[in-house]
């Protein structure tokens, strides 16, 4: 079976400035939604707080949690239901206290007296300090930002410093639209959502590779050829490798989004934009630069 | 050729029978040899798979240098007395200097005499106070407090460590982070708030006499005498639950403390069939109990724990021997919790709770079963694909697809790694970009077939063109995961353990695997089309 015909030359180069409109909007998109909601939606592994998992033998809906809890005075509450189970949910307070009597304990004593005793059952906790949640934040941005400098340092080695660069704008590219698309939807950032983004820039590299890698075999092979006609060509070369590779990471993808549990949902919701974004990127992104990057060393030649 | 083959064969056979032998623990634990499972571990589970709970404790530091310039204000004062050096007073000041008050420079010299004799460490400054006095300075010095800091966050590591082994959770993890920070890890405790009760206690335990000439009521109104101290004790009443707090005024000076006990149990008292503890003092402690029980008879004692009144019993008699009992209202298990502690010793400061992350049982069994349907489903899809997609091809995919779950799963057990939700997040990923090796060289493949190689050839070509592509991608997406094991903490390393083993493994299987079974399959046969 094949996907694309062997002989198909679909002119993506000269659609590059109809993507680059396209992953302008979507980048202005998703910062307007961080600028309007002040900043990205930290979870409390980075923002600090309390989480508690709850489930309920009775149905229940999140205001009533709410009702249950004005007692104790919590200050911001967030309650939303979570997973698949109608009667789980999540219970979020900014607070996160020190001393030995926990929050959670706190909680379950007060849900216990308006649902029946031995009808909560706490399944989860996270507690998280302030600094703990600072300290986790830098070391999320370091780790980013090491592992750019490590691919950067990398693809100069095996390619060419302008390679290099058209990668990283790529990987820059996807993990901004990720980040907005989290913004949009409201979801929160958390330490498995870094460990997402990470898994994207990979992924995302490995595709832009795998055409940059063609664009450098072409170079040698066509060499009379313009430089846009062999980017167009090793894209087009590339093209059902990318289409069933992204096709089969999708798919696993989305059996996690599905089944994988609420634990896992955010995660693998990060990967489904990331993986959609970084074949995008690879292939209207990260190439274009190349052939930008060319015009101008030609232009400034002349 | 054929001798290279047959040697390829029997590696891949090797190392599939290794990974048997790796698997085999963590699939029947309870069936096999002993030798077998203690080679090879069963895969660890994370606490977020296993439930249990993770803490992050900070021991604050500044209390214990405080208290060491307390211990040395305590010992001055008498050796100041003892030697006749007239001064008005001695405090703690800033948290790291002690500050004697003196009215002439005469006995200031004898000040700083003694002090240049007993604690050279120390560094003296002179100052003029206000009043015509003049103070005496004397500094810890940085290295000074930095060397109480540290031993104040091992000391307390360790009175941790006994304290979870009195505790009884199986295989508990206690380390030692950056700066005071101090991680425990506890698998499958069933109790997490007892667990925090018992760790986080500072368990400092002092006896006090108690000041008998304060007034009361004057004192809970906020006037406490000069070198008293204002205490509660607190009781619960089992029955309705209420809490009653009741004041006691005690002398700040600590007759006896803790430090000093060489044992603690549990009894029950017969007459009322209520727990106490019972504590044995050592050799000094007893001495010590016994001179300050004969000189105080007929007064009340308090017992102090971290700063609540247990109990204050009138002194009747002259205890020789050394033994006490604390009593309270006890429920049974307080009562034990309270030996565990007095037993496994202080900690050198408070201790206070950073980052606390409990799981329960049931919702890590919810989690692995989500899991490892995630990746039978994952997995039947990419079988699904790769085999409409190159037919006989893919079936070779799917076989190096296969063993490469098996390889990923062996390594797991043999590194001892730890897998985490997270972890089987990255299994399932791997699946899907594992097929991408195979992807990239079956399209390498089809194009020289199109260029009309004959089926070897283009294989030939097709797996040596591929493999500089697959090497440079994978690569990377290598280094962006070591990067994450590097920064990441817990369930997020996890992540990038599963991931960079995953990529080590489908680069083997998807490379050289995959080629063996084609060579296998091609020996000896003259093959016109290949299914690809």
């Amino acid at each position: 079976m094949q996907l694309i015909k062997p002989d198909t030359n679909i002119d993506f180069v000269s659609k590059r400035k109809i993507a680059l409109c396209v992953s302008i909007v979507l980048i202005v998109v998703g910062l307007l939604s961080l600028i309007v909601k002040g900043g990205p939606n930290y979870g409390i592994d980075f923002a600090g707080g309390t989480l508690v998992q709850v489930q309920f033998t009775q149905p229940t809906d999140a205001s009533a949690i709410k009702d249950a809890l004005q007692k104790l005075d919590l200050g911001t509450l967030v309650v939303q239901s979570f997973g698949d189970n109608q009667n789980e949910f999540l219970i979020r307070v900014e607070q996160s206290t020190t001393e030995l009597q926990s929050l959670a304990q706190l909680i379950e004593k007060e849900l216990e007296t308006t649902y029946e005793t031995g009808g909560v059952d706490i399944r989860r906790v996270e507690m998280v300090g302030p600094q703990v949640g600072k300290d986790l934040r830098t070391k999320g941005l370091k780790a980013i930002f090491y592992a750019m400098l490590g691919l950067l340092a990398y693809i100069s080695w095996r390619f060419e410093f302008r390679f290099a660069v058209g990668a990283i704008v790529a990987l820059l590219h996807d993990v901004t639209i990720t980040l907005g698309v989290f913004s949009l939807f409201g979801k929160e950032i958390d330490l498995p959502i870094i460990a997402a983004f990470l898994a994207i820039i990979g992924y995302s590299l490995n595709d832009t590779i795998i055409v940059y890698d063609r664009i450098r075999e072409n170079m040698g092979k066509h060499h009379k050829e313009s430089f846009p006609f062999i980017v167009n060509r090793s894209i087009n070369e590339t093209l059902s490798r990318t289409l069933l590779t992204s096709g089969t990471t999708l798919l696993v993808v989305l059996a996690l989004f599905v089944l994988g549990g609420g634990v896992i949902h955010n995660f693998a919701f990060a990967m489904l934009i990331g993986v959609l974004i970084g074949t995008y990127s690879s292939i209207f992104v990260a190439s274009p630069i190349l052939i930008f990057w060319h015009q101008k060393k030609q232009a400034s030649a002349k | 050729m054929s001798n290279s083959l047959k040697f390829r064969s029997l590696l891949v056979v090797a190392c599939l029978l290794l990974s048997f032998f790796a698997i085999a623990p963590t699939l029947m634990q309870s069936s096999l040899p002993q030798w077998w499972t203690k080679t090879f571990n069963p895969i660890q589970l994370g606490l977020d798979l296993q439930g249990g709970m993770h803490l992050v404790l900070g021991v604050d530091v500044d209390k214990a240098v405080e208290s060491r310039i307390d211990t040395i204000i305590d010992q001055t004062e008498a050796q100041l007395r003892e030697k006749d050096i007239i001064f008005k007073r001695l405090e703690r000041r800033q948290g790291d200097r002690l500050v004697v008050l003196v009215y002439d420079a005469a006995e200031g010299a004898k000040v700083d005499a003694l002090m240049a004799d007993e604690y050279p460490a120390l560094e003296p400054e002179t100052f003029s106070g206000s009043g015509g006095y003049i103070e005496k300075h004397f500094r810890l010095s940085d290295q000074e407090i930095e060397n109480i800091q540290d031993y104040a966050v091992r000391q307390a590591l360790e009175t941790l460590r006994n304290r979870v082994d009195q505790f009884g959770v199986s295989e508990p993890t206690l380390q030692r982070q950056s700066g005071n920070r101090i991680l425990i890890q506890l698998p499958g405790v069933e109790d997490p708030e007892r667990a925090i009760s018992l760790l986080g206690k500072t368990a400092r335990l002092e006896f006090k006499m108690v000041d008998e000439s304060a007034n009361l009521q004057d004192a809970v109104a906020g006037k406490v005498p000069a070198g008293s101290q204002l205490l509660y004790e607190r009781n619960v009443n089992r029955a309705t639950g209420a809490t009653t707090e009741k004041p006691l005024v005690v002398i700040d000076k600590t007759v006896l403390t803790g430090d000093l006990l060489s044992d603690a149990n549990v009894r029950i008292d017969t007459r009322y069939n209520e727990p106490y503890v019972s504590i044995e003092f050592n050799s000094v402690g007893a001495k010590r109990f016994d001179q300050i029980t004969a000189a105080n008879v007929g007064k009340r004692m308090a017992i102090v724990l971290d700063d609540n009144v247990y109990s204050a019993p009138v002194i009747r008699e002259r205890i020789a021997g050394g033994s006490a009992q604390i009593s309270g209202s006890f429920t049974s298990q307080e009562a034990t919790d309270l030996a565990i502690v007095l037993r496994a010793g202080s900690l050198p400061a408070p201790v206070k709770i950073l980052e606390n992350r409990t799981v329960g049982p049931s919702l890590g069994h919810d989690s692995i079963s989500k899991g490892i349907k995630s990746i039978w489903v994952g997995a039947a899809l990419v079988v699904l694909a790769m085999v409409i997609y190159y037919q006989l091809s893919g079936i070779v995919a799917v076989v190096a697809l296969v063993l490469n779950l098996i390889f990923i799963t062996a390594m797991l057990a043999m590194f001892g790694a730890t897998l985490t939700m997270p972890g089987l997040a990255g299994v399932v990923l791997t699946i899907g970009m594992a097929v991408d090796a195979n992807v990239l060289i079956f399209e390498r493949i089809r194009e020289e077939v199109r260029l009309g190689r004959a089926p070897k050839l283009a294989l030939d070509s097709g797996y040596s063109k591929a493999f500089i592509t697959i090497i440079d991608a994978n690569l990377t997406t290598l280094l962006a995961a070591l990067v994450l094991f590097q920064f990441g903490t817990g369930p997020v390393r996890g992540f990038a353990v599963t991931l960079s083993i995953g990529i080590v493994a489908s680069l083997f299987t998807a490379i050289f695997v995959s080629r063996v079974i084609f060579d296998i399959f091609l020996k000896g046969r003259e093959v016109k089309r290949l299914s690809i």
